[in-house]
């Protein structure tokens, strides 16, 4: 199937047939040349049949931020649909509209607040250093799994202070809520009791303990946890785990295969390793973690002339938006000092934008001070396998062997 | 041009002109202070460009409007002198006008 929708030429197809929803196109990286064909010529563009149903496609920079601040207009709740495409129930804040949101968003946003990450910081550098010095040296293996996956599940279980021995169990609960295909949503809840259960348990405990720097301590001793119910307490312990696990995941995979496309960017950042904050910023817009966030109309709507109906799907294709060269300039190429480099759309806008994204940025910044302090050559041996997703935009594998 | 101070959390003060019609998160980015990100490009939609008024300032300069204040609501450490930096536009009666930059931006 991936075949031959790569060899589909984009204009060769009348614009209302395109369905920018199709997984394969962003399994065999081609749905940027469709996204760039909408941003040209039908910018809030309809498909009105696809797997997902009808919906809209936000595609041009400036609109995305403006569909993404307007949330009245446009609502995140589950009773609406929530957030992804594909209709995905779970009650945490990520899908909650105002004031619940709002009061839920402000128990969990001190936990990765700049004051708590310096607590946290050291614990993190120490075990990154643990993985990258572990690594085999000169023969191929496969970074997704052995450092990717690795380092962003001790991450998890670092963050919520996990016992640490059973840290896999994160990484499998997060692929139970996002990615593993699974037939129904009860069976998906079923799936989860284990989780909720333990994450219950270190509730309670945490609770009777002082206070600590985890994020599960944190969330125990905060007063808008008191009023949460247990469904909504673990649908917010499951948004920490997966909110920041294939995003960070497939972000740090993403900084290999950007280096290694653009080996001018690399020497510039060996040679001023000042550079990787800017470079941090440039590899997530780069990449662009989430593809996508969906909204429902909550009224009837205008836009760019369109008349978008009360309870019609929207997608606002951050992808696309951090491709749009109105906006950023030379938006295709990979420029890790370029100007204004935190302006992208990556981790959204408006009241629901990524609380956690100093934390992303935290541990690709300490990757990358350990891997140039270490002076390793990560090099690439062949391409990545994609995702077959329109919402994770990441990498299944990327063979790759470390030179010296 | 307008005189505008900012005081890192360390007490280190950077004094700028600024053009009027330019803000409080524009002239940090264009003049390299350090604490302030204005991710957004000051559509007031990410509340990385946080400050708070000195006190003698917050009757002239005013108070947050709604959209404003929604972000306001999910940055760290808010105080009622807390404002976007982007929201505050820059004007002749201005001159001298003195922000302080929070512990780190979220
Ligand atoms: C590079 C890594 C990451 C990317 C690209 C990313 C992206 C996003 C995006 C696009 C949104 C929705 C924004 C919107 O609807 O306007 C979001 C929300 C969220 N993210 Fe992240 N994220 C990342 C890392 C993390 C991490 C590490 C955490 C864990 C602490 C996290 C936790 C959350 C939460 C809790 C929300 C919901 C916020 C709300 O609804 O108010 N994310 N993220
Ligand atoms: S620059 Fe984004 S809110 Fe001010």
């Amino acid at each position: 199937m991936g075949s031959t929708l790569s060899t589909l030429d984009p204009y060769s197809i009348p614009i209302e047939k395109i369905d920018v929803s199709n997984p394969a196109l962003f399994q065999d990286d081609t749905v940027g040349s469709f996204f760039k064909r909408l941003r040209e010529e039908d910018p809030v563009h309809f498909c009105s049949d696809s797997k997902v149903g009808p919906f809209w496609s936000i595609t041009k920079f400036n609109d995305i931020v403006d569909v993404d601040s307007n949330h009245a207009a446009f609502s995140s709740d589950a009773s609406n649909g929530g957030v992804a495409l594909e209709n995905r129930m779970r009650r945490n804040f990520i899908a909650m509209d105002p004031p619940k949101h709002d009061e839920q968003r402000k128990a969990v946003s001190p936990i990765v607040a700049p004051p708590n990450l310096r607590n946290l910081e050291g614990l993190i550098r120490e075990r990154t250093a643990a993985v990258l010095d572990d690594l085999p040296r000169g023969t191929e293996f496969d970074w997704v799994k052995r450092v990717s996956i690795d380092l962003t599940t001790k991450m998890l279980a670092t963050l919520f202070d996990f016992p640490y021995e059973e840290r896999h169990l994160l990484t499998e609960w997060s692929d139970i809520s996002v990615t593993v295909p699974i037939e129904s949503d009860v069976e998906r809840e079923r799936l989860l009791r284990p989780c909720y259960d333990y994450f219950g348990k270190l509730w309670t405990e945490r609770q009777k303990q002082p206070p600590k720097a985890d994020l599960l301590s944190m969330l125990a001793h905060s007063d808008a946890a008191k009023r949460m119910d247990v469904a909504e307490f673990n649908g917010n312990v499951l948004l920490l785990i997966v909110g920041g696990n294939d995003t960070t995941r497939n972000t740090m995979t993403a900084s290999i295969l950007a280096m290694h496309q653009n080996p001018g960017e690399l020497e510039k950042l060996r040679k001023n390793p000042e550079l990787i904050p800017s470079m941090v910023s440039e590899t997530i817009r780069w990449q662009t973690p989430l593809s996508h966030m969906r909204r429902t109309a909550t009224a009837d709507v205008w836009l760019r002339g369109k008349h978008i109906r009360k309870g019609d799907k929207i997608a606002m294709w951050y992808l696309s938006g951090n491709r749009d060269d109105e906006y950023i300039e030379r938006a295709d190429e990979y420029i890790i000092d370029r100007k204004n480099v935190r302006q992208h759309l990556s981790f959204g806008f408006g009241i629901h934008r990524c609380v956690g994204n100093r934390l992303a940025e935290l541990q690709l910044k300490i990757l990358w001070e350990e891997l140039l302090k270490r002076n390793m050559t990560i090099e690439v041996l062949g391409p990545p396998v994609r995702t077959y997703s329109n919402f994770i935009h990441g990498y299944e594998s990327l063979p790759v062997k470390v030179s010296s | 041009m307008p005189r505008v101070v900012y005081v890192q959390p360390t007490g280190t003060q950077q004094e700028v002109e600024l053009a009027v019609g330019s803000t409080v998160m524009s002239g940090a980015l264009a003049n390299d202070i350090s604490g302030i990100d204005g991710d957004c490009g000051g559509q007031c939609a990410c509340g990385t460009c946080h400050v708070y008024v000195a006190e003698e300032w917050v009757g002239r300069v005013g108070g947050a409007g709604e959209r404003e204040s929604e972000m306001l609501m999910f940055a760290a450490a808010v105080q009622p002198n807390s404002r976007l930096g982007c929201q505050i536009t820059i004007e002749r009666d201005l001159e001298g006008l003195t922000v302080h930059l929070p512990d780190g931006q979220h």
